[in-house]
């Protein structure tokens, strides 16, 4: 058996996971990155837009302060999300967002003097003042009140990206790429590691590690329709569901994205509408207004998302042969714009689409973008049930977005978290030893030695595990999309369970050898479908409406009966999870109130039963 | 419409000790707007399971799809079938080392790559968490960003001759890259400290000017600006260097 010995094991590479790396790199542990994909090809590297910190430099952000950003997000997350958490992340972006500068991130600057921005689609005028001048600058986002998004044009996440990967080759962070973990070694109390297997030669390996982060994103690809990339298929959330002792929090978030193109589901970036982009119908007729007087096009996601899907369901939509979708209208903002600021946009219009965006309308409708929920950890990133275990990142409930994250929360999430959480692992590390059981990481090693032997044998039959996740795509998107309602989440749930069904006995057409593309997704199938049953089971006992969770037989937010985080942990051989609730915060900085945006009712927390 | 496409496609599974190298042919019938990202995972799915390729972000944007399309390195994402002939022949980037059929390891050669030209800001200054951010002027922001958008699918190390005969060569990612460095204020290297990493035929001196690297470039980066800027700084770096003390002047 092939053994490697490290303090710290990061399972993804991506920001979040490198951030902690080199946190713990910096205080002198050493430390592995097992990534599925070399680091740089991450899919933070597709977030285009910004990150959120009140700096405050920007003439539209004056006046902004972690406090504004606090209330924002709380709001954002309609009263979701652990104030606590909350508050720690707003008080740290800013310095978070320093530290990328001193590395080497080149955000735009403040350019002094009368700046021409557009909101709503009309240009105005905005005087930047002097001593501000070469500070980093800020753009508008949806749902909030300053403008505070810190960007690099639309390449952020990709700078950012590149940026904490120089910093990890020059600190000596390890990073092992095409390498993916597939079960976490533990004794149901300790986390010791994980067995990964290589994704060049299909040779499995057990990594032993004092302390375990899972860094592995979202897992959007549980769903045809997500702008997420291919590799986003929540693998580490599985290999923790998998332990039956660690819980997954809100698995029932999902977040759709409003503009996804059609038919590809690549994302365009709320960029397009922070600056003055708008939504048209089959009518060319810009409708948001009428739904949303005060924010039209700029309200938070999931409410734009669901406005939309309401439209498309009058029979406004634009037909095609991939479904109706609606048009993205950015063509006022100037062709100097589009080419430099929105760069990226005219990038996949035209090279995806073969429309050019300066003269056409683009193609979009909702589509699956970003999971609130993931590896429940508590303010420092623990997870809850192993020690030694923890999570950060989308892949991570920590629990700052709630029901609904605000666009470029989740990016700055994934540095500040990645901060913080690193900071704690350090300490961990420092005052803990792990005894790692021997027998313990055979078992583990075993009983993936033998999974793939069966799979490879047929052992347990033959299904066709493209073809078992096909079924699973049809049922979700149908039960679990955007509108949800009790009758369709119990077919849902009822389909996914005959699907895990199927999904237990895959086996291979194929002899598995090597980097064996049918073997990697055969092996996840299972947790696959586990995934999406956490999330249409805990959106059918979840009965009302809260942030990006809509229910439409319960369309109030209800604080009396919910003002809770769900749990889900899965027992071995069982065909459901078991839910369990907590309180959705402990401390109330800002009691549950009225977003200002969305509409609907609240039951509130005193009401009478 | 209603093309029926062929596709000639290298196979080889080096861990497979039945595998040898080989061509394999799929058909397919093209559909709307149908890239390669939609044809090789049908043909994946529902004509052989064991086709190795990589995609990650299936949007240009994170480089993991390069291959050699119909002769020429490319980002099979970004391919349209429409503006394809009939018959569509892909191969693996060459100079990477075969992981199987399309996939190639660009990791290991990538961090070998960031090692070897130091790919990271030198400073001997201390980040102050107290402090405000060091200015910048947004114009120069914009120029470093222009040189940062490079997405390493290793396009232009598969199109340049040199890589090709040489394995030690840096290719014109490693030269824009560290272009990008001479770039940024923050990196307090000096010109003698470039030039000791790129001043060599392993560097700069070893390009033959083919420019390929410029031609096949998916996010356009001005690679042969960047290639003439950078030999001309580090030939006047070098005259510099055995000219008597006298005689020196900055160039």
């Amino acid at each position: 058996m092939k053994i490697i010995q490290t303090d710290l094991l990061c399972i993804g590479a991506g920001l979040a996971g490198e951030r902690v790396a080199i946190e713990a790199a910096d205080n002198g542990f050493s430390v592995i990155c097992l990534s599925i994909v070399p680091a740089r090809r991450s899919h933070s590297s597709a977030a285009q837009g910004g990150m959120q910190a009140a700096l405050g430099n920007s003439a539209m952000g004056e006046g902004d302060s972690p406090d504004v950003h606090f209330a924002d997000t709380v709001k954002g997350s309609d009263w979701g999300c652990d104030q606590e958490v909350a508050r720690l992340f707003v008080d740290a972006a800013p310095i978070a967002m320093r530290q990328m500068a001193f590395w080497g991130v080149p955000w735009n600057r403040v350019v002094p003097g009368e700046q021409t921005y557009y909101k709503g689609g009309k240009p105005f005028t905005a005087f930047e003042k002097p001593e501000n001048e070469g500070l980093i600058h800020s753009r508008n986002f949806g749902g909030t009140a300053k403008w505070r998004t810190c960007y690099t044009s639309d390449g952020t996440g990709h700078c950012v990206l590149y940026t904490l990967d120089n910093r990890a080759a020059q600190m000596g962070v390890n990073v092992v790429d095409k390498v993916e973990a597939i079960a976490l070694i533990h004794d149901g109390d300790v986390c010791m590691g994980a067995i990964a297997r290589c994704l060049k030669t299909g040779e499995l390996t057990a990594y032993l590690a004092r302390a375990t982060l899972v860094a592995t994103g979202g897992f959007g690809r549980i769903y045809r329709e997500s702008t997420n990339a291919v590799i986003c298929d929540g693998g580490g959330l599985i290999t923790a569901l998998d332990t039956g002792v660690v819980s997954l929090g809100n698995m029932e978030a999902v977040q759709f994205h409003p503009t996804g193109i059609v038919p590809t589901d690549i994302l365009v970036t709320e960029g397009c509408r922070g600056d003055g982009g708008t939504l048209l119908d089959k009518n060319e007729y810009r409708f948001m207004p009428d739904y949303e007087p005060d924010k039209a096009e700029l309200a938070s996601r999931d409410v734009v998302s669901r406005r939309m899907t309401e439209h498309m369901r009058k029979g406004l939509g634009v037909s095609s042969p991939y479904g109706d979708h609606l048009w993205l209208d950015i063509r006022h903002l100037g062709e100097h714009h589009i080419r430099t600021k929105l760069r990226e946009v005219d990038e996949i219009c035209q090279s995806f689409l073969g429309v050019d965006p300066v003269h056409q309308l683009i193609p979009v409708r909702p589509t699956q973008h970003y999971s609130m929920g993931g590896v429940r950890t508590n303010k420092d990133g623990a997870a809850y049930g192993l020690k030694g275990l923890f999570s950060a990142g989308e892949s991570a409930c920590w629990d700052m977005h709630g029901f609904n994250r605000l666009g470029g929360n989740s990016l700055a999430e994934t540095v500040v978290a990645g901060m913080i959480i690193g900071g704690k692992i350090v300490e961990f590390l420092k005052g803990t030893e792990t005894t790692f059981s021997t027998g313990a990481v055979r078992d583990a090693m075993n009983k993936q030695t033998s999974r793939i032997a069966d799979l490879v044998a047929c052992k347990h039959g033959s299904e066709n595990p493209y073809v078992v996740r096909n079924a699973m795509f049809d049922s979700i998107m149908k039960g679990a999309g955007i509108f949800r309602n009790g009758k369709d989440l119990e077919k849902c749930v009822a389909e996914l369970q005959e699907i895990l069904g199927r999904a237990r006995k895959v086996g291979l057409r194929s002899n598995g050898k090597g980097a064996n593309p049918e073997l990697t997704m055969a092996l996840k199938i299972e947790g696959m479908v586990k995934l999406a049953l956490c999330v249409a089971y805990g959106a059918l006992k979840r009965t009302e409406s809260r942030g990006a969770h809509t229910r439409e037989d319960f369309p109030e937010r209800n604080d009396r009966d919910w003002l809770t985080r769900t749990l889900a942990t899965w027992t071995e051989g069982a065909d459901l999870p078991t839910l369990n609730y907590e309180p959705a915060t402990h401390t109330f900085e800002m009691p549950p109130g009225d977003r200002g945006y969305g509409g609907g009712k609240i039951i509130s927390m005193d009401a009478p039963k | 419409m209603g093309r029926t496409l062929t596709f000639n496609i290298f196979r080889y599974n080096p861990s497979d000790p039945a595998s040898a190298p080989h061509m394999d042919k799929f058909t397919l019938d093209e559909t709307e707007r149908m890239t390669l990202f939609i044809a090789l995972n049908r043909i994946r799915e529902e004509l052989d399971p064991t086709l190795m390729f990589d995609f990650c972000c299936r949007a240009g944007i994170c480089g993991a799809c390069a291959m050699v399309i119909n002769g020429r390195p490319g980002l099979a994402c970004h391919t349209k079938t429409k503006e394809m002939p009939d018959e569509i022949t892909l191969m693996p980037l060459p100079v990477f080392k075969l992981v199987g059929d399309l996939s190639v390891d660009t990791g290991v050669w990538f961090r070998t790559m960031y090692q070897k030209i130091e790919s990271w800001v030198h400073t001997d200054k201390k980040f102050d968490p107290t402090a405000q951010e060091e200015r910048m002027d947004n114009g120069l922001a914009e120029q470093i960003y222009e040189l940062d958008r490079c997405i390493e699918c290793g396009c232009c190390v598969g199109a340049c001759g040199t890589a090709l005969m040489r394995e030690d060569f840096l290719g014109a990612v490693a030269l824009n890259r560290l272009a990008r460095f001479i770039l940024d204020p923050r990196d307090q290297r000096t010109e003698k400290d470039y030039f000791d990493v790129v001043g060599t035929d392993e560097g700069i001196f070893g390009c033959m000017g083919l420019l390929a690297c410029e031609d096949v470039c998916p996010k356009q980066i001005p690679l042969q600006e960047q290639l003439g800027k950078l030999r001309r700084k580090m030939a006047l770096a070098a005259v510099k260097n055995i000219l008597p003390k006298f005689l020196k002047k900055d160039f």
